[in-house]
């Protein structure tokens, strides 16, 4: 196991979309490890994707048991292939991203999803979650989708009530932040 | 070591202000930092860290002519990546009166809160006015002990909610 190097802004490799996982063997389950490894090894981060160290598969990590204040939380969750199903509610909530070092922004994410993915051994999982563990997984899955979430900062002034919910993909391209 | 100017800039809101101020400053090779630009009662104001070598001041007096600007230099001691990330929130409402604003501050400062930003603004009807203020901090003493010191504003009839903020990383 060894932690890896993380892309950080501007690199454009984190504007890549990235591919589903199709092969569940030692190597990806490996990979994992490493991933997991690195997620720990940097500031106290709560989740990592694939693509944050230059893997362009649909993987990403989450675990938000260890938060200051306790939130609903479903553990240490690997997630391959991940795809939201549902979204519902939304709010504003500060985040940073461990590709973006030094900057944490105001971001409206869905305070209720519910979520399909394999495990690493391929197997169908089903979640239902909300606010913080919420909140991180779609901050993830943008990550595969090549997304960071400067592309999303809103003003605290927003007006939440005119404003629509995540928007998967919306304004990828050509952004200049 | 850089050496920043904190420009401040204040003056009737008007179309073209931003894109005139920081293309004159682009095109006398100024560097910009850390800027706040608002709208506050119909003003448009800029505060803005900008780096560079020559006379501001001078160097800006044609473009704030133009956008009939008034225009101020303070040389600063001040660097980039100095963030500090707020773990602290407040949002303030209640009627419009005086000193809601020292009250409120006050109170959270005895406490050892540090404000990082804040915002306000009179809402509700021209002769019922409200003021709302959101405030991000930063704070050692645990969230309980700022709403203890806000108690007694509470109980004056004030909305004062103080939350954590738990920033997200991933
Ligand atoms: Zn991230």
């Amino acid at each position: 196991m060894a932690a890896l190097e993380i892309l950080t802004i501007p690199d454009e490799r984190l504007k890549q979309e990235s591919l589903a996982v199709e092969r569940f063997d030692d190597e990806l389950r490996s990979f994992i490890a490493d991933l997991e490894e690195t997620r720990q090894h940097g500031p106290a981060a709560v989740g990592i994707a694939a693509p944050q160290v230059g893997r362009f598969q649909r993987i990403v990590i989450v675990d938000v048991s260890n938060t200051r204040k306790p939130v609903p939380n479903h553990g240490y969750m690997v997630l391959v292939n991940p795809e939201i199903t549902h979204w519902d509610g939304y709010e504003i909530g500060r985040e940073g991203c461990l590709s973006v070092p030094d900057y944490t922004g105001n971001v409206i994410r869905a305070t209720h999803i519910r979520l399909k993915a394999q495990n690493p051994d391929g197997e169908t999982l089903e979640y239902e979650m909300e606010g913080f563990e919420a909140r991180a997984v779609q901050h993830e899955i943008d990550h595969l989708d090549g997304m960071l979430f400067i592309d999303r900062v809103v003003s605290r002034r927003t007006d939440l009530f005119q404003r629509k919910v995540y928007q998967k993909g919306k304004g990828k391209k050509g952004k200049s932040n | 070591m850089t050496n920043w100017n904190m420009l401040t800039l204040v003056g009737e809101d008007r179309p073209g202000i931003v894109a005139g101020v920081t293309d004159a400053l682009y095109r006398r090779q100024w560097n910009l930092g850390e800027a706040s630009m608002i709208r506050l009662g119909g003003n448009f104001t800029i505060m803005m860290m900008v780096s560079g070598d020559g006379d501001l001041y001078a160097e800006l007096k044609q473009v704030a002519v133009d956008m009939k600007l008034r225009i101020h230099v303070d040389p600063i001691v001040g660097m980039l990546h100095q963030h500090v990330a707020p773990n602290i929130q407040v949002r303030v409402a209640g009627a419009d009166r005086a000193g809601i604003v020292a009250q409120v501050t006050g109170a959270l400062a005895e406490a050892g809160f540090n404000i990082l930003e804040l915002e306000s603004d009179v809402a509700g009807l021209r002769d019922k006015p409200v003021y709302i203020m959101n405030i991000q901090g930063y704070s050692e003493a645990p969230v309980e002990s700022l709403r203890d010191a806000v108690a007694p504003l509470v109980a004056q009839g004030m909305d004062v909610d103080v939350s954590p903020i738990e920033t997200m990383v991933g």
